[in-house]
This record gives structure tokens, C-alpha cells and sequence, in this order.
């Protein structure tokens, strides 16, 4: 499974001593520090770090759910840091897909209705009612839920819900995919299938990133970045490893047993 | 997202908590059911007074006397004032455009016809004109005639109701009764009128005005009055001018009472000024009933804007995927206020209906009419959009001012 998108090495991301302040005067918390980084197309990306590291804020910048305080932030080639609300929220659409440790699946909704809600959202390339049910069947039947379609989040299991979650994180074909610990909430066999199908995504060209705790899942990415103190402390590439479920089934169990911290 | 989705959306979201969603908008159906049946109400208190208007007869002048001059202690009989009778006479050979001239006077009398006997009965003592002036109909027979006043002669007009308590369904006509005691033949029955401006005519008996005079233990006031009239009643022509014909009378009267027209012994009134009074009482009545019918409104307005409140705290993590996923605060906005809209809009239909049904069935269970106006219809409902969009209008702010990452991690 050669990645063909790594050759062109396209800059996806491109972040210029970004700095998160939160709070005012006394009680300010510097959560992102000046990180200056740079995410290529294609690549499979682990953010690290304990708690407090500012990790989470970083994802928060990164997936244009939050304004830098300073510094740039470059989205393929956009300049997205003053960006308005309504643009962010334009940006996330159109070019972001994200997977998140909970699922956020809407509850009253089948799993083929929770695929086409970012497709209701589309300003651009609008399609009809049925092209986005095809398209959203066809990404369900990529993850391998062709026949939960029409099931509700609580008909189905952790790790099919998360799939689903994956599913719509792809039907608007984003230049980058993020997960916040995607495995956080499954069991080892779940946690294995699911890291299976972001692998799987990455061998066909899909920039991912993903941030964890564990060590051992991020082992399974090319690149980890280790965040410290609101700081980007290593970038460090990862040498390609095959991934099979043993391995990561190993990995899931050391990771339960304490990761990094 | 296009209005379909948005509508299909918010419904299937409100269908989701259905008890909810109908106890939200009962408080809107409530409103708008109370709008309309309110204005169907007085609308038709209004109808009803119209038609009583008009039944009293059309172009009708009043023309009352007024004793404010006389000062007190000096009795009635001291007083230069008032109508007479014979001002009756001189409006009708004098003043042009007159159809008739009519006076009252009035008694009660006990009827007796064989066994039957009928307790206080009002006699109305009038003139020929009486049947054009107050528009009334003789079913056989004849009215009193000129001949019948000046000769004084004891006959009498029965009203269609005490013709049939009398006689039943045998012809009065040429028949005798007495009252109190004076034997009075009948000369004719008039056709059924019913009550109109407070007065039901068929319960009446009518007699020349000069017998009652004469006969009947008239009013106190007729008996200190003499030949003095409360009331003359002018019945003016179609194609005559009501304004013109007043004055005429108004210049006659003064010139043969000896006043000035700047403090005249007599008052004219046409049935407009009268309508106005009416108008003016009933347009309180409507005002008042609007008032409550739109607080009614703004409290079910009020219960929207709770249970929108509430949707929005429940559905935070909603929102926040749903704005992770690229819903602007546009977005968010105008689901929330779609919803609200909805509600309102659902309500205030079932509002409508209810309104309308209960109206008609107001109607019919009660003595009050009610008139369904068309225009109520599009006024409530209307008002329950308009109160949909703005009660809606805050908590659809609030969520689409949510931060997305506070929102996606709100439990």
C-alpha cells in the first residue's frame, strides 16, 4: 500500500509561533506557547502530551474551532487566523473532517441521517437530496456499516458509532481529518478496528491527525509531535511500521495501562 | 441548508418531545383561539344592536322634550315647556320632507275577553302616522285612523302576541274586549315584529291617543303633563335631508314655544346620534377584549420562549457538533427560530379552528351572537407568528453564540 500523496508533499498546515492566551490580566494561562509547525499532504500525524500541555488547545486552533491570540495559523495555503465565526465555520465544512472521542452522533438521528448532516451545511458544490444519501451510503459502506444504516446511535455499539462518526467526517472529501482520541471511549477489539480504518484512510492518501495520550496508538502514526507546556517539545518520524491487529491490540493494552503519563 | 430541510428539521426535532411540543403551544392556541372568538363576540353584540337600531324604524328623528329651564319647586305645571300635542299637527302640515308624525302616550290596563284575563298590558295611545314612523305592519284588519282621535272612539289595535293569548287562532277583528272596564272593539291585528329597540311590539295594544287621555289612568307624568308629549317621533323621507328637516323642526318648535334656539324647551335626536352612543360603548367592550385575548397571546408567547430556552441547554452538545461540522451561527440561528416559528405557526392554526368552533358554538349554546370576522382570522394568526419570531428570537441568539468547544464538551 504505497501512499501516493506523500511525494508532492503539499503543505497542509502551516502554524507561525502560535500563541493561545486564555483569561484577562491576573489570571491569564498561556496554553499554546509559540508552536511553529508545518503538516504535509498525506501524512498520518499523532499530536502528544500530558495534561495541561496544551495539546487539546493546539487541536482547538488547528481545527478552526478557536482564534490564535498571536501568530499565524495557514490552512492549504489560507491564512484562516482572523478569520470570522461564520469563515471558521465555513473553513470546518468545507475542508475539515473531525472524529471525536465521545462520537457526537445526534441521537435522534440514524446513523445514514448523522452522515449527511455536513453535507446540509455545504455552501459550495451543493447536491440533491439523493446524491447525498448515495454519497453517505457509499461512506457508510466503507466503514463496513452498510447494514446499520438506518439505526440509531443507541442501537449501536461504541466502535460502530465511532465509525459512523468517521463516515461523516468524510462525505465532504476534507484535505485533513481529525481525531481527538478516537479510542478513548472503546474496548481493545473496538480501538483495534478502528485504528485499522484511520490506517486504511491514510494509505489512500488521507492527511490524518489525531490526538492522544497513549504512546503506543501514536507508535501506529508516521510523525509524532510531543507537546510540553504549550510548546512543541520533539517532532519526531516515526519508521514505518506494518500495522496488524496484534500489534495494536498490544499497543491499546500497554496504553491502558498508563501511556505517557 | 435550504427551507425545506430547515422545516423538515425543526418539525422532526418538535415531533421528537411531542407532549412538549403541545403543551408550548396550547398557551399560542389559547391566545389566538380567545382573538378570535373576542372579536367574534363583540362583533356580534354589535350586530345585535345595529339590527335593534334599525328595527326602531329608518330615518327616524327624536324630538324630546326638556324641562332644564325650570327651576326647582316650581313644578311641572308651572313650566312654559315642552311638546304639546298640538306641535304633532303643525310638524306634519308644515315641515317639508315629514313621511310622519308620530306621538305616544302610554297606560297600563288589565284586559278582560270572556274568561281570559291579561294583567297589565301597556296601551300606547297614538297617532295614524305610528305605522310608518316605527315601521310596523297591520296583518288585517286597520290602524287608528284621524277620524277615529278626533272622535275619541273607544276601538283598539292588538299586538300579534296578545291577539293570539286573546282570541288564539280566530280573527280578532270586530271582536270586544275590555280594558279596565271600557268596553273597545278591535279594528285590527298588526303583523309579528319582535323586540326591537327594547320594546316588544307584539306584547302591546294600541288605542287613538286622545282615548287614553280621556280613559286610561295615564303616567304621572301625562297626568300633571295635560296634553304635554315626551316624545315626538318624525319620520323623515328617503330622499330628504335628515340635517335640513331637523333644523325646519327645530325653527318651528322654538318660534311656537316662544324660545330661542340657543336654549330650546326640545331636544333632537336622528337614530345616528344614537348608533354613536351605542359605538362608543361597544368599542370599549372591544378594546377591553382585545387587551385580554393579547395578553393571552404574549403569555403563550412567553411559554415558547421557556421551552426554546430549555431545548437550547439540552441540545448544547448539538449545537456544538453541529457547528463543529460547519453550521454558521446563521446556521444555528435559524433552527432555533424555525422551531419556535412552527410551534407558534401549528399553534396558532389549531388556534384558528379552535376559535372558529368555539365561536359558532359560543353562538348557539348562548344568548350572544357572534360573528365571525375574516379579518380576526389573519389578525391572530399573524400576531402568533410575529410572537413565534420574537420570543424565538433569544433563545435562537443564545445558541448560536455557544462557542463550539465549550459546547461539544458540555455534559
Amino acid at each position: 500500500m504505497e501512499n501516493v500523496s506523500l511525494t508532492d508533499k503539499e503543505t497542509i498546515i502551516e502554524t507561525i509561533d502560535l500563541v493561545k492566551i486564555y483569561g484577562s490580566s491576573d489570571a491569564q494561562v498561556t496554553a499554546v506557547n509559540g508552536i511553529s509547525l508545518k503538516i504535509f499532504s498525506g501524512e498520518f500525524v499523532a499530536i502528544m502530551g500530558p495534561s495541561g500541555s496544551g495539546k487539546s488547545t493546539l487541536l482547538n486552533l488547528l481545527a478552526c474551532l478557536d482564534r490564535p491570540s498571536a501568530g499565524k495559523y495557514i490552512l492549504a495555503g489560507e491564512d484562516v487566523s482572523e478569520y470570522s465565526r461564520k469563515e471558521l465555520a465555513l473553513i470546518r465544512n468545507r475542508e475539515l473532517g473531525f472524529v471525536f472521542q465521545s462520537y457526537n452522533l445526534l441521537p435522534r438521528a440514524t446513523a445514514l441521517e448523522n452522515v449527511i448532516l455536513p453535507m446540509i451545511y455545504r455552501r459550495e458544490n451543493q447536491v440533491s437530496m439523493a446524491k447525498r444519501k448515495e454519497i453517505a451510503v457509499n461512506a457508510l459502506e466503507n466503514v463496513g456499516l452498510a447494514n446499520r444504516m438506518h439505526h440509531y446511535p443507541n442501537q449501536l455499539s461504541g466502535g460502530q458509532q465511532q465509525r459512523v462518526a468517521i463516515a461523516r467526517a468524510l462525505v465532504n472529501d476534507p484535505i485533513l481529518v481529525l481525531a481527538d482520541e478516537p479510542t478513548g471511549n472503546l474496548d481493545t477489539k473496538s480501538s483495534v478496528e478502528i485504528l485499522e480504518l484511520l490506517h486504511n484512510l491514510h494509505g489512500r492518501g488521507r492527511t490524518i491527525v489525531i490526538v492522544t495520550h497513549e504512546l503506543d496508538i501514536a507508535h501506529y502514526t508516521e510523525r509524532i509531535l510531543m507537546i510540553r507546556d504549550g510548546k512543541l517539545s520533539s517532532d519526531v518520524k516515526n519508521g514505518k511500521r506494518p500495522i496488524s491487529p496484534t500489534n495494536v491490540q498490544m499497543a491499546v493494552s500497554i496504553g491502558d495501562q498508563g501511556g505517557i503519563q | 441548508m435550504n427551507l425545506g430541510e430547515m422545516i423538515k428539521s425543526a418539525t422532526k426535532s418538535l415531533a421528537s418531545n411531542k407532549l412538549r411540543s403541545v403543551l408550548t403551544m396550547l398557551g399560542v392556541i389559547i391566545g389566538v383561539a380567545a382573538v378570535i372568538m373576542m372579536i367574534s363576540i363583540s362583533a356580534g353584540t354589535e350586530a345585535t344592536i345595529a339590527d335593534r337600531i334599525n328595527a326602531l324604524g329608518s330615518n327616524l328623528l327624536f324630538i324630546n322634550a326638556s324641562f332644564s329651564r325650570a327651576g326647582p319647586g316650581e313644578g311641572p305645571l308651572n313650566q312654559k315647556g315642552g311638546l304639546v300635542y298640538d306641535d304633532v299637527a303643525a310638524i306634519r302640515n308644515q315641515i317639508s320632507g315629514v313621511a310622519g308624525v308620530s306621538v305616544e302616550q302610554q297606560a297600563s290596563v288589565t284586559i278582560k275577553v270572556g274568561d281570559t284575563t291579561l294583567e297589565d298590558v301597556t296601551v300606547v295611545g297614538t297617532t295614524p302616522d305610528y305605522t310608518t314612523v316605527r315601521n310596523v305592519q297591520v296583518a288585517s284588519g286597520r290602524f287608528v285612523s284621524e277620524q277615529d282621535n278626533e272622535r275619541v272612539q273607544k276601538v283598539v289595535v292588538l299586538g300579534s302576541t296578545v291577539a293570539t293569548e286573546l282570541f288564539g287562532n280566530a280573527d280578532p277583528v270586530g271582536q270586544t274586549i275590555y280594558a279596565n272596564n271600557t268596553q273597545l272593539v278591535v279594528i285590527g291585528v298588526l303583523a309579528p315584529k319582535g323586540l326591537a329597540g327594547g320594546t316588544n311590539f307584539d306584547n302591546l295594544i294600541y288605542t287613538p291617543i286622545n282615548l287614553v287621555f280621556k280613559k286610561f289612568s295615564p303616567s304621572m307624568f301625562a297626568r300633571f303633563m295635560g296634553d304635554r308629549v315626551r316624545t315626538i317621533f318624525v319620520s323623515v323621507d328617503k330622499d330628504a335631508d335628515m340635517d335640513s328637516v331637523s333644523q325646519q323642526i327645530s325653527i318651528l318648535l322654538a318660534n311656537r314655544h316662544n324660545v330661542t334656539l340657543d336654549s330650546p324647551d326640545f331636544s333632537i335626536s336622528t337614530q345616528e346620534d344614537i348608533i354613536q352612543t351605542q359605538e362608543s360603548t361597544t368599542e370599549t367592550f372591544r378594546t377591553l377584549l382585545a387587551w385580554v385575548a393579547g395578553v393571552s397571546l404574549i403569555v403563550g408567547g412567553i411559554g415558547i420562549m421557556n421551552i426554546m430556552l430549555v431545548s437550547v441547554t439540552e441540545r448544547t452538545r448539538e449545537i456544538g457538533l453541529r457547528q463543529a461540522i460547519g453550521a454558521t451561527p446563521g446556521d444555528i440561528q435559524v433552527q432555533f427560530l424555525s422551531e419556535a416559528l412552527i410551534l407558534s405557526l401549528i399553534g396558532g392554526l389549531i388556534g384558528v379552528l379552535a376559535g372558529v368552533g368555539g365561536s359558532q358554538l359560543f353562538g348557539q349554546l348562548s344568548d350572544m351572537r357572534t360573528v365571525i370576522m375574516p379579518y380576526s382570522i389573519g389578525l391572530s394568526f399573524t400576531s402568533a407568528a410575529i410572537i413565534g419570531i420574537f420570543f424565538g428570537f433569544i433563545p435562537a441568539q443564545k445558541a448560536a453564540q455557544l462557542d463550539p468547544i465549550v459546547a461539544l464538551r458540555h455534559e
